[in-house]
């Protein structure tokens, strides 16, 4: 099966430029609310919390305030940029276009990647030196953020077809994104949770791509990071494939 | 509702379906709904290569339907529809690189100047830095050289629509499609792209003309296929079709604009303003001659008369009001 690699290059690269031409919206505002967040928790509970024996609460919410950026900016990468062409009607350009379903996704996710790791960088520079964040393993860093903004690059693409209205989308964000990343371990470690709250946190795929991205600058964690790996690998491949099939089927977007 | 076309497939004699090897598009029996409407029920004509060749019907009939199948924006329920030999679903990345579509709605990314856009629907289909010179001809050829650098959301309505044209042609495919690409567009640049339609067909492209505007179709198109209800209602050459119709227009000035007229021609009005009135002759069965001395007996002045020849808008409205009588 022939592959059209410039499309999908075009594609990505499109998707790129195209957050690269608001960077104001797109990454100084995710840095500086990450920073705002910094600012008030650490100020607040800094003296009264220590969630792993030697370390700062700030160096343990550094990391968890990066990742959750991360997650965050990949989401409204794709999702906004799918909305945004069909409520202009311009998406027509890329259905006329001979590229597969799986072109799409993957110009799509890694832009969605690109844009996450950007953020999440910004994040990291101004806030972990400054603070004294460890960077126990820059390799296990690395892989969950890119595993991280993928999933996320791939749940908006699905939220991003799925929604006919800015005000679907919205919900999807406020109702879905936004609790699984807040409730998902970022300001505490779930062993300080009550049991139930701390069995509910198991099923919040969330917990463990932000469990095992910690894991990688503070060398502790909750759970072991291969089970975060793993768990983060097989959401991602859930999530590809549901959203593989929607692309193959042209779901809402080819009637 | 529903397709009719079972008991009245004696009704599309007129198809004409050409040798596969001369084909730019073949559509082959091709049905879709949209829930419980039927879009296209069971349509089937062919394009020959190099043809100019326009889509009418009045909203509703399927004709946007039928350019989405081709594009592969919209998929049937069944049937097949291929374009330079490729069928859009099962070879579509060739079926789409032999197809230029220039939508019938003014959309535009606006994050991207008018090279950019270029660049990026170029890219989409396989094309590198090799295209650039074919980028630079369209936006001289289209006059979008001096705003090549401006946003989308800088240009007027005009030079938007020349954008979607020049993004249609990026990728040089051998069959572009004009879904309604006059609508709204003002008299200059209606010409301007009707030249510009005459110049890409002389230049060897298969031109699909969707339009509302009759005239259009029959100051540019060599067939012509009438679509209503989702069925090919007639298929022919511009000059079949206006042979079929086996009307002329009397067009008389009388003097006195309250004259009424006799029985025997007061049945042949067909529009009447002021002292102006058209009657609508059979060909053989209605003799000027003989509608000059009735005038004559009845005592009417004519003050002037000319005779004009129907239109392709008059065969349209033929065809359709016959068809809702039939219905």
């Amino acid at each position: 099966m022939s592959v059209n690699w410039r499309g999908l290059y075009t594609l990505f690269m499109k998707e790129v430029m195209r957050f690269l031409k608001v960077t104001v919206q797109t990454l100084m505002t995710p840095v500086v609310t990450a920073l705002l967040y910094l600012l008030v928790f650490t100020h607040v509970l800094q003296e009264h919390v220590e969630v792993y024996p030697g370390i700062s609460y700030t160096a343990f919410l550094v990391p968890g305030l990066v990742i959750m950026t991360v997650i965050q900016n990949a989401f409204a990468n794709s999702s906004s940029s799918l909305i945004q062409s069909k409520m202009t009607g311009n998406l027509v350009f890329l259905l006329l276009a001979p590229i597969s379903g799986t072109e799409f996704y993957l110009a799509f996710v890694a832009a969605a990647v690109v844009r996450g790791l950007m953020v999440g960088l910004g994040v990291y520079l101004v806030a972990g030196p400054l603070q004294g964040v460890p960077l126990h393993s820059p390799g296990v860093v690395l892989a969950f953020a890119i595993l991280s903004s993928a999933v996320l690059g791939g749940l908006g693409v699905i939220a991003g077809i799925w929604a006919e209205k800015f005000e679907q989308l919205a919900a999807f964000q406020n109702f879905v994104i936004l609790p699984l990343s807040f409730l998902s371990g970022v300001f505490y470690s779930i062993h300080t949770l009550p049991d139930f709250w701390q069995e509910v946190s198991r099923f919040n795929p969330f917990f463990y791509m932000i469990d095992g991205f910690r894991h990688g600058f503070l060398g502790v964690s909750d759970v072991s990071p291969w089970l975060s790996l793993g768990v983060t690998v097989g959401f991602f491949a859930a999530i590809s494939g549901i959203c593989l099939i929607m692309l193959h089927r042209g779901y809402k977007i080819r009637r | 509702m529903a397709c009719e076309h079972e008991h009245r497939r004696d009704r599309q004699q007129t198809l004409i379906t050409l040798d596969p090897a001369v084909c730019a598009v073949t559509i082959d029996n091709v049905h879709k709904r949209f829930g419980q409407v039927a879009a296209l029920c069971g349509v089937t004509f062919d394009i020959a290569r190099g043809e100019f060749f326009g889509l009418l019907g009045p909203n509703g009939a399927g004709k946007s339907t039928l350019i989405n199948i081709m594009a592969g924006l919209v998929r049937a329920d069944a049937g097949r529809v291929r374009v330079m030999g490729h069928d859009v679903v099962r070879a579509y990345r060739r079926a789409r690189a032999a197809l230029g579509v220039v939508p019938q709605e003014l959309v535009y990314d606006p994050f991207f100047s008018v090279r950019e856009i270029l660049r990026l629907q170029s890219g989409y289909f396989g094309w590198g830095k090799e295209n650039e010179p074919w980028i630079e001809e369209l936006l001289e050829t289209l006059d979008l050289a001096p705003k090549a650098d401006a946003n989308l959301q800088q240009l007027s309505g005009g030079m938007k629509r020349r954008v979607l044209i020049a993004q249609a042609l990026v990728h040089r495919p051998q069959v572009v499609v004009l879904d309604e690409p006059t609508a709204g567009v003002d008299v200059e640049l209606r010409k301007a792209l009707w030249e510009f339609a005459r110049r890409l067909h002389r230049d060897g492209h298969t031109i699909v003309l969707t339009t509302h505007y009759l005239e259009e179709a029959e100051s540019l198109c060599d067939r012509i296929a009438i679509l209503h209800h989702g069925q090919v209602r007639a298929l022919d050459t511009k000059h079949g079709l206006l042979a079929r119709h086996p009307y002329r227009l009397l067009c008389l000035t009388v003097a006195d604009e309250h004259v009424r007229l006799p029985e025997s021609l007061a049945r042949l009005i067909t529009a009447r303003e002021g002292n102006r009135i058209t009657l609508r002759l059979h060909r053989l069965d209605d003799q000027i001659g003989g509608i000059l001395n009735t005038l004559h007996a009845a005592g009417i002045a004519v003050a002037d008369l000319h005779t004009r020849d129907p239109g392709l808008e008059d065969v349209f409205l033929e065809l359709t009001a016959r068809e809702e009588e039939a219905a």
